[in-house]
């Protein structure tokens, strides 16, 4: 029996939805069979991966923490994926809003006041939007590629936090250790639920996300982003600028990044350290294509990546794992869904070899 | 300054060269196919891992290198079917296959960390390998001669001979290459199992040579330097071998300073000044553009012989 492609008329509304449920369930069943070839309890490896963090109420809020700043910044580099903009140095955008806003905690240090933390949350929001604004210029100005300019800043930007923790910034009381002051208590995003991790910033990011959501469905500026990308001669005679779009893009990309970065030292860090870039941003980026680039997609997606951090701490101490195998199979998601796309545009067909034997 | 000092800062920055001039040197055919490949980072460290593995059971290298070749050949040949058979994103299947090659290679790497194996060295005979002056030439791995020659190569497949021409074309105007009837999909699928095989090797370099054992992420974003490297190049192999030697002398030198407490220059900036020359030739490419420096226009455009 062969397989043949037919191209559809219109790409698949059903398919486009079910494909993200495809590969999920495919990257557990074919996670399952590497861990064994391995040698590792695969089985077990999928269960405490995909299911135990979701049947354990003690780690919905770990969920809660990490399904934030994903899902926020995988929301604002959305914008541009529609527009064809490709911001993939969403983690450098992460790195400067937190230190940006880290800037502003350690020059308020010792206050106190209402108005620290909206304070550091703008300067985190300004720093990523600022960030992504050489990309940006570099695009509109130069057209210079944004997929190598961003990524390269990323990296400017990890060095730039090394530097600062190493030097200016460091712990005058800290023994040493390359890392700024705690943050203080007019500085920390308070928890939302007592006794538990779950601080501000993730109802923030789901508010945040859900405005985005609105203003990309029902605005004309949401109209204009989705047209550049999809049909940019269309674009121009309808008197859209490319460059507006691509500058729009950048900052909300930028912005959004950044203040999920404030959200994190705020939050969970409660200071800034070494240790702070955690690929949030490039994770984000398989949330934003899981979840089809729309708002509520990636809240879901965001959800299922928060699980398989989750799940990925738990079986290193359960199963001994290492901490990347939860790496192998957030990428296996990302492939199963781009080879699963092609269904969206196409239709399978199957053919007996009787008949496809005549098919020069 | 002191000969032997001398001596072995410049082979150590050989030593850093080279890995990074291979992986380069392989992603440079790639992009100039039309193809952007982000996992070489990915692609290196499976090289690494496997190459590891081969070594340290038979203690052989060369099949170790060649092992390690053919499986990151394999991991190139998984982009390679998303992103020319069934035109997925290239950019977000690249970053997958780093992310995937990270934690492929630390679990299958799991077992062989904290073992070494024998340093694949120089095949000079000792008397010229481990002579106090001539070893600058002579005292390095094969693999140093090889990324070389590939260099050379490479150069010369792409300005002289007729399939270096088709591979240019099908990367500057996929749609008039294949017109003329020339496989668009076919010269890319070469190009990027070209990459994995050298992605490989450099990955094998870091294992079997420079450290050699296995730790987890042993390459340590060497492979987005490489990418790096390429776009610094202006995606000319003359320059992209000097380039290499440029960023390895500076890479060299900032561990130098960490170790030195050296306080003129932070070595954080020395760290990042890879990336921002990189920034900054794009930048200038565009400035002066004459058309001819440029990226290679398909770069990252699906191509489909039907659509």
């Amino acid at each position: 029996m062969l397989i043949e492609l037919e191209r559809r008329k219109q790409p698949s509304r059903t398919m486009l939805y079910l494909t993200p449920v495809i590969a999920v369930l495919s990257t557990m069943f074919a996670g399952a069979v590497i861990f064994t070839l391995i040698g590792h309890d695969g089985i077990g490896a999928v269960r405490e991966i995909f299911i135990t963090p979701l049947i354990d109420p003690y780690k919905w809020q770990d969920l809660g923490i990490k399904a934030a700043p994903l899902i926020l910044i995988a929301c604002g580099l959305a914008f541009g994926f529609r527009a064809n903009v490709w911001n993939i140095g969403a983690e450098g955008q992460y790195v400067i809003g937190g230190l940006a806003g880290t800037g502003i905690a350690l020059a308020t240090w010792g206050m106190e006041g209402w108005w620290i933390l909206p304070l550091m949350c703008l300067a985190g929001m300004v720093g990523g939007a600022l960030y992504a604004a050489i990309p940006a210029f570099l695009k509109t100005r130069l057209q210079v590629n944004e997929i190598l300019s961003s990524l390269m800043l990323t990296y400017v930007s990890i060095q730039l936090l090394y530097y600062l923790m190493r030097g200016p910034w460091k712990d005058p009381d800290g023994f040493n250790f390359p890392q700024t002051r705690l943050f203080t208590d007019s500085q920390i995003l308070p928890e939302i639920i007592p006794g538990t991790i779950v601080h501000l910033g993730v109802p923030l990011a789901l508010i945040i996300v859900l405005i985005a959501w609105i203003v990309l469905d029902k605005s004309v500026f949401g109209f204009q982003i989705r047209v550049v990308g999809a049909a940019p001669a269309a674009a121009r005679y309808g008197g859209f600028s490319a460059k507006k779009t691509i500058w729009a893009a950048m900052l909300i990309g930028g912005g959004f990044a950044g203040l999920a970065g404030i959200f994190e030292a705020a939050g969970p860090f409660g200071q800034m350290v070494p240790q702070f870039p955690t690929g949030y941003g490039f994770t984000a980026i398989i949330v934003a294509f899981l979840g089809r680039l729309h708002p509520i997609g990636i809240i879901l997606a965001g959800i299922i990546l928060a699980v398989s951090y989750v799940g990925g701490e738990i079986a290193q101490t359960s199963l001994g794992l290492p901490n990347a195998a939860a790496g192998i199979f957030q990428a296996m998601m990302l492939f199963f869904l781009l080879a699963t796309d092609i269904l969206v545009r196409y239709r399978l067909k199957f053919s007996s070899t009787v008949t496809s034997g005549d098919a020069s | 300054m002191n000969d032997t000092i001398l001596i072995s800062i410049l082979m150590t920055i050989v030593g850093a060269s080279t890995p990074i001039l291979l992986a380069a040197i392989g992603e440079l055919i790639v992009e100039k196919s039309g193809v952007l490949n982000l996992g070489i980072e990915g692609m290196m460290l499976i090289g690494a891992v496997t190459g590891f593995a081969v070594a340290t059971t038979t203690g052989q290298p060369v099949l170790a290198i060649l092992v390690a070749m053919l499986a990151a050949m394999a991991a190139s040949f998984l982009f390679g079917y998303l992103t020319l058979t069934l035109t997925a994103n290239q950019v977000a299947t690249g970053l997958a296959l780093t992310i995937f090659g990270i934690g492929l290679s630390s679990l299958m790497g799991e077992s062989y960390v904290g073992k070494t194996t024998e340093v694949f060295g120089s095949w000079f005979p000792s008397g010229l390998a481990e002579h106090p002056q001539l070893r600058v030439i002579f005292g390095y791995s094969p693999i140093v001669y090889f990324s070389l020659i590939m260099t050379v190569a490479v150069s010369y497949f792409l300005r002289k001979t007729r399939a270096g021409l088709i591979l240019r074309a099908v990367g500057e105007s996929d749609i008039s290459a294949h017109s003329i009837g020339y496989s668009v999909i076919g010269v890319r699928y070469a190009a990027v199992l070209f990459g994995g095989a050298m992605a490989g090797i450099a990955g094998c370099y870091y294992s079997l040579v420079l450290t050699p054992l296995w730790s987890e992420e042993l390459t340590a974003g060497r492979g987005w330097i490489a990418l790096a490297l390429v776009v610094f190049s202006a995606w000319r192999p003359g320059r992209l071998l000097l380039g290499a030697y440029l960023f390895g002398a500076v890479m060299t030198l900032e561990l130098h300073a960490k170790a030195a407490g050296f306080s003129y220059v932070a070595p954080e900036m020395l760290a990042a000044m890879p990336y921002l020359a990189t920034i900054a030739v794009l930048a200038l490419i565009s400035l002066k553009k004459s058309g001819a420096s440029a990226a290679p226009a398909c770069l990252t455009k699906p191509f489909k012989p039907n659509a």
